[in-house]
């Protein structure tokens, strides 16, 4: 775990997830948003898993933003026409925000574990043979109920995609 | 030496963005794409934690197992709340949430 490697990719994912927010077209966001999910899984390589930056790139990089991009362009957004802000709202926004990250700041400084370095691996991870068998063992049944998700979301959105919803 | 509270400040501070574009902005096709970075955020605490926790000199499985399950509800939660959107936006020709209050008191 380089230290260079671990904040050029916090700075891309953390910058291109401001770039999400602050962008007014909706293609230059969802692409930000690629962006920074792949520094998301750069992340997740350097933690040693492997198998879960590989379907983060695959699952969103891929599949969801394809989604995302297509519905942009069969609703045929512009760019956000400018409308009077609320102020009120975005103040509240604003503080809430605020809030949270100091009190994130906070729960960090009280956490002396979290300044410890990472342990070293004793053995080579093989962690798609791991989280298999975990997945196909210990958690046989979350994995069936997950499927039958997959299975309904599907159904759910043929039916609300249908013309005439009755 | 990267610890674990630079991995859980840089989660937190995701979640931190992903909160303000939910609060701040107002096009739902946006603050969609912000909810899957608050979700992203977590997932980077969970695998950061897995790796922290070592279980027989290798990662804790279980986390990364978890962290499967959210990657897997969140592609379905993502498909259905587009097709939601699409209705929506046959229906009312908007994507603006402040045009969108026949629930508002």
């Amino acid at each position: 775990m380089s230290p260079i490697l671990f904040w050029f990719f916090t700075i891309l994912m953390l910058g291109f997830g401001l770039a999400v927010v602050f962008n007014s077209n909706p293609v230059a966001s969802a692409l930000s948003l690629v962006v920074s999910f792949i520094g998301l899984a750069a992340l997740f390589f350097q933690l040693d898993a492997y198998f879960i930056g590989t379907i983060q790139v695959l699952v969103y990089a891929g599949a969801v933003m394809v989604l995302f991009l297509f519905i942009i362009m069969l609703l045929d957004l512009k760019a956000e026409r400018r409308r009077r802000l609320n102020l009120l709202a975005f103040g509240g926004g604003l503080v809430v925000v605020g809030a949270f990250v100091a009190q994130l700041m906070a729960v960090l400084h009280r956490f002396p574990a979290g300044s410890r370095p990472f342990p070293a691996l004793t053995t080579s991870p093989d962690d798609v043979r791991e989280v298999g068998t975990a997945l196909f063992t210990t958690f046989n049944l979350p994995f069936q109920v997950v499927g039958t998700l997959i299975l309904v979301a599907t159904i759910g959105v043929i039916v609300l995609s249908k013309r005439e919803l009755k | 030496m990267v610890t674990l509270n630079d991995y859980l400040l840089a989660s937190g501070l995701l979640f931190a963005i992903g909160f303000a574009g939910v609060l701040l902005r107002r096009n739902i096709i946006i603050i969609f794409m912000c909810l899957e970075l608050m979700l992203n955020a977590a997932n980077l605490s969970l695998v950061a934690f897995s790796r922290f926790n070592l279980v027989n000199g290798l990662p804790n499985y279980n986390a990364q197992v978890f962290v499967f399950f959210i990657i897997t509800v969140a592609a379905a939660e993502v498909a259905v709340g587009l097709a939601i959107i699409v209705a929506l936006y046959r229906s009312r020709r908007t994507t603006h949430v402040e045009d969108i209050n026949s629930l508002k008191f």
